[in-house]
């Protein structure tokens, strides 16, 4: 009896969760985005398919999709100033620790239309679920979503461009087939990005797949990058010398005797 | 013409750069200051991250001072030992406001203390060199000998003991003063992330009385000395020098210095201290307003580097 209903309920879970008659295969228009000296943004597009796993399954056509970019981590301080003896200065601060860099939320249609709350939540899906962990004492943990400080932390990153959030990030091809913008403005972090892709079904999860891909500085700008944080001395010393040349050039080009 | 930057990650356009540092170039060697106090803050607004842009601007700085030092030394109006004398004051005082900073920094009262130095400083300086120069100008005009200078007056600063004479500059005066305008110079330096050549200049003019052909061409090697070692050392802590932006702005600011040196060696000494004034002065009022009314946005975000 006990034994039957383990089954019985391992069946239901297996039915709501990911494991779904569905299989996802993606396709991603560059793995590695070169930053050269001539980059100012780009955008890279993810192509994919919702296959039924077997022939016999019951094919379904009315599906949502989600798609989640995150970029490199980095720690920000948001500061809010207040008026104290007249003066505008900031007073309050709160540091969010290790946070995505850049962060976009592609999906098909409005994020609560695609499944109820509680599951939203779950899943991260929408900047309002997003986990941004702030340091609070000695101590890491989210807060509510509602939170000026993250509020504001969401609204001054979106307006940089580098936290998106599309409702018709995702367009449907066919009732199977897809295709997402993921735009990369030109303050785009270099680092690696994952890209989570997760298909609903009347507002459950019926497979889920993952890709990711790289920005990469090349050429003159790696050069120059690594030189300045491996060989930090020699870049400054290297810096100074080339101030003085530039200093000593001109004004021997602009003597006038 | 957009052009990746490699540190600060980000592309900007070439020509506006350039052009930001030949104006900025233009101011710096016509004054005989850095000018990092005005081309920090336009970085900023193009975009580039605060650190980097204090890191970088020190570059640039120290090539138009070092343009702007040469052609001033090439007519002698440099006073190397008075620069010296400064420099040794200097490095004690940076010292100090590094330890006052960190102080500050713990006790989070940080920004309002920069916010109010930078305020009182900035308007109260300014305001005295337009006060100053106005009336030298008046007198000059009423046709009265217009000769600031008394060479028979003594004040208590030249009561002092260690007394040494600084022939270019033709003033004999005790070490004392020198040392603590050298001290006042590296320590508000250090605490506000400026070379403080727009405070040397007036400090050197009315208190030592150093005349004005030789103060700019000494505030000049001074901040090429001070700078070409911030970048070093920016550098080698940071690593947020973007060495593609400094040479952009270095170009700029050397033909812009140039051109300054000769303006401002072409303009009369009361003239120029007023117009300095007015820049100083310009940039306090600035500062004032972002102060005292309501910002825009209340919030702000900056990234921590090096964590």
């Amino acid at each position: 009896m006990t034994r039957a209903l383990a089954i019985a309920l391992g069946l239901l879970l297996a039915g709501t969760g990911t494991a779904g008659a569905e299989r996802l295969v993606t396709s991603i228009s560059r793995h590695q985005v070169l930053v050269s000296s001539s980059f100012t943004g780009t955008s890279i597009v993810l192509f994919g398919t919702i296959e039924p796993d077997s022939p016999t399954a019951r094919r379904r056509s009315d599906y949502d999709l989600a798609v989640t970019v995150s970029g490199p981590s980095e720690t920000v301080v948001t500061r809010r100033k207040e008026r104290v003896l007249g003066i505008w200065t900031n007073t309050d601060s709160r540091t969010f620790v290790n946070v995505p860099g850049y962060l976009a939320v592609l999906t098909s249609q409005r994020i609560e239309a695609i499944t109820n709350a509680e599951t939203l939540r779950r899943l991260q899906i929408g900047l309002a679920n997003a986990v941004l962990p702030q340091q609070i004492g000695a101590d890491i943990g989210d807060v509510a979503s509602d939170d000026p400080f993250r509020v504001n932390f969401i609204r001054l990153k979106r307006e940089q461009g580098l936290y998106v959030e599309r409702t018709n990030g995702v367009t449907l091809l066919t009732p199977t087939v897809f295709r997402a913008g993921i735009p990369l403005p030109a303050g785009t972090p270099v680092g690696n990005y994952d890209v989570d892709i997760k298909i609903f079904s009347g507002g459950v999860l019926v497979a889920r797949a993952n890709s990711a891909f790289e920005l990469v500085k090349v050429g003159f700008e790696q050069f120059v990058a690594s030189a300045a944080r491996e060989h930090g001395l020699l870049y400054g010393i290297a810096t100074a010398m080339m101030a003085i040349f530039t200093g000593w050039l001109a004004s021997i080009v602009f003597r006038r005797d | 013409m957009q052009l990746y930057l490699p540190i600060a990650e980000l592309p900007v356009d070439v020509f506006l750069v350039l052009a930001m540092g030949l104006a900025v170039g233009f101011i710096s060697g016509m004054f005989g200051i850095g000018g990092g106090f005005l081309m920090t803050p336009l970085l900023i607004f193009i975009g580039i991250s605060p650190a980097v842009a204090v890191a970088s601007v020190s570059s640039h700085i120290a090539a138009s001072s070092c343009s702007g030092a040469i052609s001033y030394w090439r007519r002698r109006s440099i006073d190397f030992p008075l620069a010296l004398m400064l420099l040794a004051g200097g490095i004690l005082g940076t010292a100090v406001g590094v330890w006052l900073f960190t102080v500050l920094r713990t006790l989070g009262q940080l920004d309002l203390t920069i916010g109010l130095s930078y305020l009182i400083l900035l308007t109260a300086v300014g305001a005295l060199m337009i006060y100053e120069s106005v009336r030298a100008i008046v007198r000059a005009q009423q046709g009265k000998p217009a000769a600031p200078r008394r060479a028979g007056s003594h004040t208590w600063l030249h009561k002092l003991p260690l007394k040494m004479r600084f022939k270019r500059s033709k003033i004999y005066v005790s070490a004392i003063p020198v040392w603590l305008i050298g001290f006042v110079i590296g320590f508000v330096g250090a605490i506000m992330g400026i070379a403080g050549g727009f405070l040397l200049v007036p400090m050197l003019i009315y208190f030592l009385r150093v005349p004005t052909a030789t103060v700019i061409g000494t505030s000049m090697v001074l901040t090429l000395i001070t700078m070409a070692s911030a970048t070093v050392m920016h550098s080698a802590t940071n690593h947020l020098v973007d060495a593609v932006l400094s040479l952009m702005l270095m170009v700029g600011g050397v033909v812009g210095a140039q051109f300054g040196a000769r303006a401002g060696q072409n303009m009369r000494g009361e003239r120029l201290r007023l117009l300095l004034g007015l820049l100083v002065l310009g940039v306090g009022l600035r500062f004032a307003y972002q102060l005292v009314v309501r910002p825009d946005d209340l919030y702000s975000i900056r990234q921590v580097i090096g964590t």
